[in-house]
């Protein structure tokens, strides 16, 4: 039963993560029917450009209250940047090409910004610093710590603004319009280039605040550390139907949760013979399942069609 | 002067012509049609016009030069076109459908509620469906929905492409009665149907498609009375 209560919580807290970066894929692949391949390398971005600011900081007179939220927003103007540049320079061109084109520029963009980043700081594991005393509360025989309970109320935060200003605002009725259909878009007078390049910003800020969360959450930043995490989002926005917000949401907390309670039980289940280092495969199984038994996603409501 | 001056406008669809040099005018308050075959190149036009197409020649509304200009900015040029299919937002509720036509307006959210309510007190139904989401209505209660909206705009031309395409003929009427109504409200309409006859008797003139190019222009009158047009469109 602890094992249970204690894995619920580590993948509720995972979950989080993968749920505010599969919502920067299907938030892109709604509005343009691509898969963004390089949003987990943004991610990676919001991490680095996170640490340099605390590192920056660290010796200075600012204390950890204004140090933190300094190094977030500095991530998250970063991100948003570069997510911007990514459709400007490498997307917006292939508009209009071969659906294969622009998923192949997405795998391109990945790369290059990896190799950036390996160029810019280096291979090596770089310690993200605490910040804040990181306190461990018993929770009916599980721990959950200070990190952790943040990395959950931001993230329900986060979502809830989100889903806030696509359902409330006048911008999220312009995206939820050039998503359906943009000539129509047109019509109504929406600059559908513009809703284009806030959409990827707002999928790119939420990659950033991901990214700081996984990085406090584990301690480390690396050059490498973009790659997976976005494959699993990517997996959690197919679970969840891509291209629907809630679905990204539920995708991201249940793929979470699957991959925790997964690894939390294989070893007992094999009698020992497979243990916790399969935890990666978990991810994987669900993406060739949902792709085999339900391609459409959880709360998709069509077959997915799109490269 | 005339609210919509279109001179020798040309359109291509990669190396083939749809467009040969087409003009034609509107006046402010004025009801237009635009008659012609399947594939004469009616919708062509009205897209050309609303800037989602690229187009050669001259192009005017208000004494102003559209051609270079994006679709979206000719909105609030006072141009809106409600195109042939309707276009509504079928995964936005109808009020939503409704709001975004107003997207660029500048106006106090005040004043946009009343004129919600006065296209509401226009198309009772689409007040009691205000909630529901687009696609869910029938098709004729979309074809309001797409006027209502383009009114939303409030614009000195609205275009309406086919716009009793589908329907029921009770639906049709309705239709009609609809574009009559925002007609005398001082909107000039541009009006594309296949349903000729019963275009050519709102309207005040209508200009004749052919293959690209437009062969006659006249009194909406004259036109229903012509004995070629009654051959070729109206079927009598």
């Amino acid at each position: 039963m602890e094992i249970f209560l204690q894995q619920l919580i580590n993948g509720l807290v995972q979950g989080s993560v993968y749920a505010l970066v599969a919502l920067g894929y299907t938030m892109v692949y709604g509005i343009l029917g691509l898969i963004n391949f390089a949003h987990g390398e943004v991610v990676m971005v919001g991490a680095m450009v996170a640490l340099m600011s605390i590192n920056a900081m660290l010796g200075s007179a600012f204390p950890p209250a204004i140090i933190l939220p300094v190094a977030l927003f500095a991530a998250i103007f970063a991100c948003m940047l570069l997510g911007y540049s990514i459709e400007r320079i490498a997307y917006r061109p292939l508009r209009h090409a071969p659906r294969l084109a622009p998923l192949i520029t997405a795998i391109g963009v990945s790369i290059v910004l990896q190799t950036l980043a390996m160029i810019i700081w280096g291979r090596e594991y770089h310690a993200f610093p605490q910040l804040f005393p990181n306190q461990s509360h018993n929770f009916g025989g599980a721990v959950i710590n200070d990190v952790q309970l943040a990395i959950i109320i931001i993230a329900l935060l986060v979502m809830s603004m989100l889903m806030l200003l696509v359902h409330r605002t006048r911008l999220g009725r312009a995206m939820r319009a050039v998503a359906e259909n943009q000539s129509a878009a047109i019509l109504m007078g929406i600059n559908i280039n513009q809703v284009i390049s806030i959409t990827f910003m707002l999928g790119s800020a939420l990659a950033a605040i991901a990214g700081i969360m996984v990085s406090a959450n584990y301690g480390v930043v690396h050059y490498y550390m973009g790659f997976m995490l976005g494959l699993k989002a990517f997996t959690a926005a197919v679970l969840g139907g891509i291209g629907n917000l809630r679905g990204a949401m539920l995708g991201g907390v249940l793929l979470g949760l699957i991959e925790s309670l997964g690894a939390g039980y294989i070893g007992t289940l094999t009698g020992g013979f497979m243990g916790s280092n399969y935890q990666d495969a978990f991810a994987f199984l669900v993406l060739i399942g949902v792709l085999i038994f339900r391609p459409s996603g959880l709360l998709g409501e069509r077959v997915a069609d799109r490269a | 002067m005339n609210l919509l001056e279109v001179q020798d406008l040309k359109v291509s669809y990669g190396g083939i012509r749809a467009l040969k040099g087409i003009s034609l005018n509107i006046a402010a308050g004025e009801l237009v049609a635009l008659i012609g075959s399947n594939g004469a190149g009616k919708s062509t036009t009205l897209k050309a016009l609303a800037g989602l197409l690229p187009c050669q020649g001259k192009l005017h509304l208000q004494g102003k030069s559209l051609l270079h200009r994006a679709g979206h900015l000719r909105v609030a040029d006072g141009m809106a076109l409600v195109p042939e299919g309707r276009g509504v937002f079928a995964r936005l509720s109808v009020q939503e459908n409704l709001q975004i036509g107003a997207y660029t307006r500048k106006e106090t959210a005040a004043i946009l509620e009343q004129e919600l309510q006065q296209i509401y007190a226009l198309f009772p139904r689409l007040k009691e469906r205000r909630n529901q989401l687009a696609g869910t209505l029938s098709g004729g209660e979309q074809q309001m929905l797409a006027m209502g909206r383009a009114m939303m705009c409030k614009p000195r031309l609205l275009m309406l492409d086919e716009p009793s395409m589908g329907l029921a003929p009770l639906m049709v009427e309705k239709v009609f009665e609809t574009i009559q109504n925002i007609s005398t409200q001082g909107v000039s309409i541009l009006l594309v149907e296949q349903n000729a006859r019963q275009a050519l008797q709102i309207a005040s003139r209508g200009y004749v498609l052919e293959s690209g190019s437009i062969t006659l222009s006249d009194d909406a009158a004259s036109l229903l009375d012509s004995a070629a047009i009654q051959k070729a469109y109206l079927g009598s």
